[in-house]
Formats: structure tokens, C-alpha cells, sequence
């Protein structure tokens, strides 16, 4: 038997009292293998030790939710017998690494929680950060974190319908792949993974198991350092078709009643699976690894158990339903193997080649995982910037140019158009809308789909952040005339072990919180990613939320596009040009400065009810939330969807023009209505507020007295993102 | 009339195909797995998109050697239709129903986006819905649609009628900028000498209803239920 220095228990991310606790449970030395499984097992990325105290505090209950965190992905009622599935998960750390490849898994994985449940994905989404463009890796990054998007999600035949793309050099060494997917299924046959039944079969099936990914959890729950390029065996490499194979089987297998319990094997592979499902079910299990299909010879137990190879279940099948089961993985051509028994013991016991290889009790490793009160500080206040104290741009229309055209605000078609969005014959609204819109198969019924962040604003303010990005993803839900149902949350952190890193954090969650109370909009999924940080660099705290919606009818969504002539724009939600934080500041100024817009949860409410109403009574033709870059970029964006132009009068008033324009208050939508009139009334009604700022016309954009044509905005909006890759 | 579509281990818009035939046939098609040897009576075959087999090999290929695809071949050879559509055209171009090759886009990229068709040859059981010179707005969503045949095999099949459809722009005209993949000569679909096999890269499937691409491949379904019903 290996002895365990201390050096050995430090290459596993253990910190001493952390073996104290091993030494305590097991009542003796842990061998080699069984160190491995505690070390991914109370890993950050598996145990959620540093946040778990704080993810207690979100709202995750409501009418509409069926199962909320803690199972592989969320679970929310849709209506006539039906649910949506659904969760977004980080890929960061094996992206930086090897960006095809970890992007690409990350993909599979966030599927895979998916289907596991029983539902048929409908739709990916993604939402990425990278660092500055002229930071020497940042091309290649972008290049192959696409490519294995595109490669993974097309070659199993589920559309990717959007998400978000943005750069900063504080992601520079660390960048953000968080990739979401949404499924369907009957709500009545929605599959857990609490294993139950002593003797029953615990099975195996999918790919082969291989040395890849051995360590990935852990690797995932430490900073990098220049030695990261060194980590690249730890990330798995992808194969999306013995996936697509995956999908068919276990929903052709579900359709039978063969299955207790399955869980996929993800971060720490067939470890984290046989422990979070027998704990799960209060229930002991005994492996043998010699019966599991191995992709080489001589793998040891440790790598067994610790292998991430991708594209694998672990299943608990009913007595006697063995035979029926294989018969269904046959036909899909995927290794199936009974690799196991489920005991009344409470114990993990593994085999290899008759010897015992490990031997651990269930409860005390998975449910008393550490669980730490990291100490934080709040972020500190920044000062309010005046609109005043902002210098106005010697042409309003030229700093949208400027706008239009740089990064973050620029067209993303480059990146969607690598990825099939239409497959599957449901995608209603396209990429580069507010929201997606995917029908749910054979009903006339959509879901809306959207993930959101405003890091800068997170930086700034992480309690404010933290409601913002709650409050867009709802605010883009409602625009396309959707009820917001449920979010997942996917937070994206530097080191928790630094206070003001936790402060970030725990400001992040209580904005969050409060937002979701607000808007009866629980959190459903999530999943924590911290130690994005590099050489003591953390990234912008990063919640990204993923959101879903409903809609009962798809014919009566509107698009961002404007759609006929003559048609009164009119602005909801009231305007006081705030400019700390925007775009206008940071892309025009130069200046990342000041206190981000704050968001008035009560306002958003109001708006957001007012405005889906006039789109589900047929009263509005077109909507757009407004959010980065404020009033003029929001018209320029309906104005480019369908190349239909719009004039504007200055309704400035008191506030500068600029700020006016650029400004990012929060809880605003634009509509169009050939008829203003009822709109007002009913705006009136309401208690919202609404202004008639111009009427759609033309091929030009007109703005306070300024003109563009829509074809210069397009080209300056469409050309960056190519020009920047294509300049290799 | 009967139709059915092929499906093999990594196919993926089987489930497209299946609805814009069942609402165009009024029927669903029988769906054939790849390990059959006979296929069911059917007036049409359709061979769908996907990543058959991953398309590990080259696209298309491993499909090619599948038992079903004897009896497509059979069935080809006695007139029955064969439309293969994307991978379902890579698949044919494999099997040697269609000469030619698909080879990676000259972008290098996997491309999903809208694209025109200009129909070059309509006097078939697949483009009756259309006149010549029409122009369908449909969908492309491939990596490997870079359509490739030596000059020789192109001359043939423009001397001959054999070019079904080719990129263009909205107005028609076909030009290096409407084509999404550098085929050589524009050409997004070919016939058989015998004009009773199609494959094309671009995805009519997709087309066939107002509330998700619009309908522009609409009247390819409806003109090979009309043809068929003729013929019956």
C-alpha cells in the first residue's frame, strides 16, 4: 500500500484539517485510491464547500417547480402534462487550456444533466467572456472555443439559439464557457438519481472508460498558474456522436420502465455518480471494476474511479429488467455493462481483481462534505457620476458608430452562424434577438430562452449586478411577449479564499435573491465556478443567469425588428440618463468608472407586466429591452433587424442629449403600435410610464436632428467580429 | 403513396424530414433503420441530415457501406425517387447514386444561415412545384457542402440538365458572393441521369412553415406528393 505524505495530500487540493476529517471518518490512513475519491469528492467543483452556505439563501420554490437545485438540472411545469429541464454549467478552466476540446465537453455535459432526467434537449445556449482582443491568445480562444460548440451541439442535432459574447482583459488568463441546455419532457416521467432497491443492478453504459480527465474536478477548484498549459492531460476530449447515440438510448430505454435511477458521469467520473446516488437513496454499493469497459489495458483503480471520459451513465435498473435494457443499448451500438449491486451497508465498496481497492462509508463523505463561512467584505460603494460630469460626444450619431462597431456591442453572427440553430424544425426566434424562441414539439407552444450579465456592473456594485442580471434576463424574456418562469444561476468567481472575492460573491447571491423574490422567478439549477483568477488577476465577478419562459401560442411573439413603416415607437420606463458604468462611458470615455444604474425591482415588475400584456393582447409590433448602450443603440438594433428605419424627435428635456441617449437606466422597453393611442391609455392605467418618441420610416435612422443610413450602421455593426478573426 | 426515410446511428433531422412528409403526404413516412436489408414498399426514399457515424471517416462514408444502402441502390436502379438531403447528399455522392464529392467548405467553418436556390431543372418528380428560374429562400446548416467534381463530370451534368438547383442571390442571379461554400459552378443539388435521384445540401425540410423559416421549401414536398400521386 502507498503511504501518504503530506506532499501527495497536497497535490490532491487537501488541506490538512480536511485530512484530519478523512482520518476521522475512516478511523485509519485512507490508501492512494481512496484519497483520490475524498480529494474530488470535497473538491470545490463537486462539494460547493465555499458556497454552499450562501446558495441556501436563494429562492428555488414556486408554483410552476416541479425540482429545484440539487438534481442534475431544474425541473419547472409547462403546462398540458409537460416540463422544462434545464441548467447552465461552466466549462472555464479546461477552455483556457484546450478550448476545442473543453468547450466541446462542456457542451455534452450540461446535455447529458439534462436527458439524464428524461427530457429531449431543444436547445443550447451559451454565454462566453474573453479577454481583451489584443491579448495574444484571445483569437485562438475565440476560434476554438466556437469551433467546439458548434462541433459538439450540431453533430448531435440540438440547435444553439444564442447566448452572449463579450471581452476583458480581466479575463485574459481566465475565460468564461458556461453553456446552458433546456429540454422537454412529460412531467410525469422525469427520472432522478436517488438509488434505491439493496441488490439491484447498478449498470453501466456509453463509452469506454480512459485515462482523460483524471484530476478535472480538482484542476477546476485552483487558480492557474504559468504551469497551466501543463494541465492539458486533465481535460477530456468529446465524441458527440457516441452522444447523439447516448440520447436515443436512454430515451428509448425511459420510454420503458426499466430505470430506478440514473445519474451521468461528469466532473469525477463513476466516483461522484455511485456516491451522489447511493447517498441519495440512503443505500450502500459494491463495484467491480474489472467489469468496466475499459478503453486500455492496465488502468488502475485510482483511474477507474477517477477518469472523466465523457459520453458515460450510471444507471440503477429494476430486478430483472437486465435483458431489456441491453437489448436497447445494443441497438445503439454503446457498451453496457452490469458493473455492480446497490447493499444495505451505506458503504462504497470497490473491487479490482478479487482485492478490495477501496472501501468508504457513504454519508459521512458525501453529505458531510466541508462546508466553510469564508470571511468577506462588502465591495465598497463607488460615487455616482453625474451626467453632467460626462463629456458629450461631438456627434451623437457617430459615437453610435463607435459603439456599434467595437467588441462587445458589435454583431455576433460571426460566432452563431457556426452554430446549426434551426435543426429540430422548432426555432421560432433566432439568434441575435432578446430572447430565443424554440416551439415545444407538436403544441403551438414556445419556450423562451436567454442568458445574461453585466460583469462591469457586478464589479461595481455586486449586490446591484447581482439584481440586474436577474432583472435583464427577465426583461428579455418579457420582450418577446413570454411569462418568465425559472433562472439557473452560473457563478463565475475569482478565489473565495480572498475576502473581497467572497464579498463579491455573497453580494452577487443576495442581489440575486432579492431579484428573484421580486419577480417570482426562483432559481431552479446553478453551479458555482470559482478561482478564475490568474497570478492573483480575478476575472469581473461573472453571475451569468440563464432564464426560461413561456409562451402558449408562438404566432403571437413579436422580434426586436421593426416591422412596418409608420408604426409610433414609444418608450416605457422612465429615463434619468444614468451613465456610470455604460457602455458610452467605457467604450467612448474610455472610462470604467462609477456606480452602476440601480435597479428598481418594483419599476421592473410593473413595466415588464405592462409591456407582455400589449404583446399578448396583439397591441405591440415590435419590442426591445434596453440594457447595454442605452436608448440609441437599442433603436439601432430594431432598426437593423428587418432594415427598417425609424425618425426620433429630442426628448431630452433636462438631461443632456447624451445621456439621454446612452444612458442605462434599468426597466425599459421600446414597442411599436401603429395606433399609439390605447398604448398610452393603458400605460396610463397601469401607472407606467410611456412616451411617444418618433415613428418608424425609411431606410435611415434619425436621431435628435442626426441621420445614418441603416446600411453604414449594418456594416459597421457586422464588420468587427470577422474583421478581427479573419486578420489572423 | 408511400414514403420512407433512412435513418442511421448519428442522422439528425430524420424528425424534419418525417414532418414535412407527413404534412405534405398526409402520411408519416415509414422510418428504416440501417442494419435493414429490404426496404418497405415506398414510392420515395429519403436519406436526412445528421453526422451519420459522426462523420468520423469523411461525411457520408461509413453510411455508404451500411446494409440498407444495397437496397436504396435497387431501389434506385427500378425508378423509385431517392432525395438525399445534406448529409443524406453526402451519403448518395459516397454510395456512387450521385457523382462528385462534398468537400469541406472553402470557409473552413460549419455554416447555418439562410441561403437562395435558383432552380436550374424543375422537369423532375422533386421540382414539379417550381418553374425555372424560381427562386427558394432555405436554410444551409453544414460543414462539408463544398460540392467538387472534375470538369468533365460538371460539363455533363450542365450539358445534360443534371443541375437541380444552385446558389444565388435574392434576385436570382447566381454570383461567388451567394455561394455559402465555394461549390464549384454554384451547385447546391444534381440529379441522376435518370432525374429520379436528388441530393442537395440545403434543408427544404426546414422550409415549410411561416412561423419557423418560411416556406420556401415548401412546394418541393407538395410538388413530390403531386407527382407521385400523378405516377400512382
Amino acid at each position: 500500500m502507498d503511504s501518504i505524505t503530506p506532499n501527495i495530500i497536497a497535490e490532491h487540493g487537501l488541506s490538512a484539517e480536511e485530512y484530519d476529517k478523512i482520518l476521522d471518518i475512516l478511523g485509519r490512513p485512507p490508501n492512494l485510491t481512496e484519497l483520490g475519491v475524498f480529494s474530488v469528492m470535497w473538491s470545490e467543483h463537486c462539494s460547493y464547500k465555499s458556497s454552499k452556505k450562501w446558495l441556501k439563501t436563494l429562492p428555488t420554490e414556486g408554483p410552476r417547480v416541479i425540482c429545484g437545485p440539487g438534481e442534475n438540472a431544474g425541473v419547472v411545469d409547462i403546462g398540458d402534462g409537460l416540463a422544462a429541464i434545464f441548467k447552465m454549467e461552466s466549462h472555464n478552466h479546461p477552455s483556457f487550456i484546450e478550448p476545442y476540446q473543453g468547450a466541446a465537453t462542456g457542451v455534452g455535459g450540461i446535455l447529458r444533466d439534462v436527458f439524464t432526467m428524461g427530457a429531449r434537449p431543444i436547445a443550447n445556449m451559451n454565454a462566453l467572456r474573453f479577454g481583451r482582443p489584443g491579448h495574444p491568445k484571445t483569437r485562438h480562444l475565440v476560434s476554438g472555443v466556437v469551433a467546439g460548440i458548434g462541433g459538439y451541439g450540431n453533430c448531435v442535432g440540438v440547435p444553439t439559439v444564442g447566448g452572449e459574447c463579450e471581452f476583458h482583459e480581466s479575463y485574459d488568463g481566465n475565460i468564461l464557457v458556461n453553456a446552458m441546455t433546456v429540454g422537454i419532457a412529460r412531467s410525469d416521467r422525469i427520472f432522478y438519481s436517488a438509488a434505491t432497491g439493496a441488490g439491484n443492478s447498478v449498470v453501466y453504459v456509453g463509452s469506454k472508460t480512459g485515462r482523460d480527465g483524471i484530476h478535472g474536478a480538482t484542476m477546476a477548484s485552483a487558480e492557474f498558474n504559468d504551469d497551466s498549459e501543463e494541465k492539458r492531460p486533465t481535460v477530456q476530449v468529446g465524441d458527440p456522436f457516441t452522444e447523439k447515440l447516448l440520447i436515443e438510448a436512454c430515451l428509448e430505454l425511459m420510454e420503458t420502465d426499466c430505470i430506478v435511477a440514473i445519474q451521468d458521469m461528469g466532473a469525477a467520473g463513476l466516483t461522484s455518480s455511485s456516491f451522489e446516488m447511493a447517498s441519495k437513496g440512503g443505500v450502500g454499493v459494491e463495484l467491480d471494476l474489472d467489469a468496466v469497459p475499459a478503453r486500455e489495458a492496465g488502468m488502475t483503480a485510482y483511474e477507474f474511479l477517477l477518469s472523466e471520459s465523457q459520453e458515460r451513465m450510471l444507471m440503477v435498473l429494476k430486478p430483472g429488467s437486465e435483458e431489456t435494457a441491453r437489448k436497447v443499448f445494443d441497438k445503439w451500438e454503446l457498451d453496457f455493462a452490469v458493473v455492480g449491486h446497490l447493499t444495505d451497508s451505506g458503504r462504497m465498496v470497490v473491487k479490482m481483481n478479487g482485492a478490495v481497492e477501496a472501501d468508504l462509508p457513504i454519508d459521512p463523505l458525501a453529505l458531510a462534505s466541508p462546508e466553510y463561512d469564508r470571511p468577506w467584505v462588502p465591495s465598497s460603494p463607488l460615487p455616482e457620476i453625474a451626467a453632467a460630469d460626462v463629456t458629450p460626444p461631438e456627434s451623437l450619431m457617430g459615437a453610435l458608430k463607435t459603439i456599434l462597431g467595437a467588441p462587445d456591442m458589435c454583431s455576433k453572427r460571426w460566432i452563431w452562424e457556426q452554430y446549426d440553430h434551426l435543426v429540430m424544425s422548432d426555432t421560432v426566434i433566432r439568434p441575435g434577438g432578446d430572447a430565443a424562441l424554440v416551439r415545444v414539439q407538436d403544441t403551438e407552444k414556445g419556450l423562451a430562452i436567454t442568458t445574461d450579465c453585466t460583469p462591469r456592473y457586478c464589479q461595481a456594485d455586486p449586490l446591484e449586478g447581482g439584481r440586474q442580471a436577474v432583472a435583464e434576463a427577465w426583461r428579455n424574456i418579457t420582450a418577446i411577449g413570454a411569462v418568465p418562469l425559472a433562472i439557473t444561476d452560473n457563478m463565475n468567481f475569482g478565489n473565495p479564499e480572498r475576502p473581497t472575492i467572497m464579498g463579491q460573491f455573497v453580494g452577487a447571491i443576495e442581489g440575486i435573491s432579492e431579484a428573484c423574490n421580486a419577480l417570482e422567478f426562483p432559481v431552479v439549477s446553478g453551479n458555482v465556478s470559482f478561482y478564475n483568477e490568474t497570478a492573483g488577476e480575478a476575472i469581473l465577478p461573472t453571475p451569468a443567469i440563464g432564464a426560461i419562459g413561456l409562451i402558449e401560442d408562438c404566432a403571437t411573439a413579436v422580434g426586436i425588428g421593426f416591422r412596418d413603416e409608420g408604426a409610433a415607437i414609444i418608450l416605457i420606463g422612465d429615463t434619468a440618463g444614468h451613465l456610470g458604468q455604460s457602455i458610452y462611458l467605457r467604450d467612448i470615455e474610455g472610462r470604467e468608472e462609477g456606480a452602476p444604474p440601480p435597479v428598481d425591482l418594483a419599476a421592473e415588475r410593473a413595466n415588464g407586466d405592462f409591456v407582455r400584456r400589449l404583446i399578448q393582447d396583439g397591441a405591440a409590433s415590435a419590442c426591445h429591452d434596453l440594457s447595454d448602450g442605452g436608448l440609441l443603440v437599442a433603436l439601432a438594433e430594431m432598426a437593423l433587424a428587418d432594415g427598417i428605419g425609424a425618425c426620433i424627435e429630442d426628448h431630452s428635456g433636462d438631461l443632456p442629449p447624451h445621456a439621454w441617449a446612452y444612458g442605462e437606466d434599468q426597466g425599459r422597453y421600446l414597442v411599436t403600435a401603429q395606433d399609439a393611442g390605447p398604448v398610452l391609455s393603458a400605460a396610463i392605467a397601469a401607472g407606467v410610464t410611456a412616451l411617444v418618441i418618433g415613428r418608424t420610416v425609411g431606410d435611415a435612422l434619425t436621431f435628435a436632428g442626426e441621420t445614418a443610413a441603416i446600411d453604414e450602421l449594418r456594416r459597421i455593426f457586422e464588420a468587427w467580429l470577422p474583421g478581427y478573426m479573419g486578420a489572423a | 403513396m408511400k414514403s420512407a426515410v433512412i435513418v442511421f446511428p448519428g442522422s439528425n433531422r430524420e424528425r424534419d424530414m418525417v414532418m414535412a412528409l407527413r404534412a405534405a403526404f398526409g402520411a408519416a413516412p415509414a422510418e428504416v433503420w440501417h442494419t435493414e436489408t429490404q426496404l418497405p414498399e415506398t414510392d420515395l426514399i429519403v436519406i436526412p441530415g445528421g453526422f451519420s457515424y459522426g462523420d468520423y471517416l469523411r461525411a457520408g462514408c461509413m453510411a455508404a457501406q451500411s446494409p440498407v444502402i444495397r437496397a436504396v441502390h435497387e431501389a434506385a436502379e427500378k425508378g423509385v425517387a431517392v432525395l438525399g438531403v445534406c448529409n443524406g447528399f453526402q451519403v448518395l455522392c459516397e454510395t456512387g447514386l450521385l457523382p462528385g464529392a462534398l468537400m469541406r467548405n472553402a470557409g473552413l467553418k460549419f455554416i447555418c444561415k439562410d441561403v437562395h436556390l435558383r432552380v436550374e431543372n424543375p422537369a423532375s418528380v422533386f421540382l414539379g412545384g417550381y418553374r425555372a428560374g424560381d427562386v427558394m429562400r432555405v436554410p444551409v446548416a453544414h460543414h462539408d457542402g463544398n460540392y467538387f467534381a472534375d470538369t468533365e463530370t460538371l460539363d455533363k451534368l450542365e450539358g445534360e440538365g443534371l443541375v437541380a438547383v444552385r446558389y444565388c442571390d435574392a434576385g436570382g442571379k447566381v454570383t461567388d458572393e451567394a455561394n455559402p461554400n465555394g461549390s464549384q459552378r454554384s451547385i447546391a443539388g444534381i440529379y441522376n441521369d435518370k432525374l429520379n435521384v436528388l441530393g442537395m445540401m440545403p434543408h427544404p425540410e426546414d422550409a415549410v412553415e411561416e412561423l419557423t423559416c418560411g416556406t420556401g421549401g415548401k412546394a418541393l414536398f407538395d410538388g413530390v406528393a403531386a407527382a407521385l400521386a400523378g405516377a400512382a
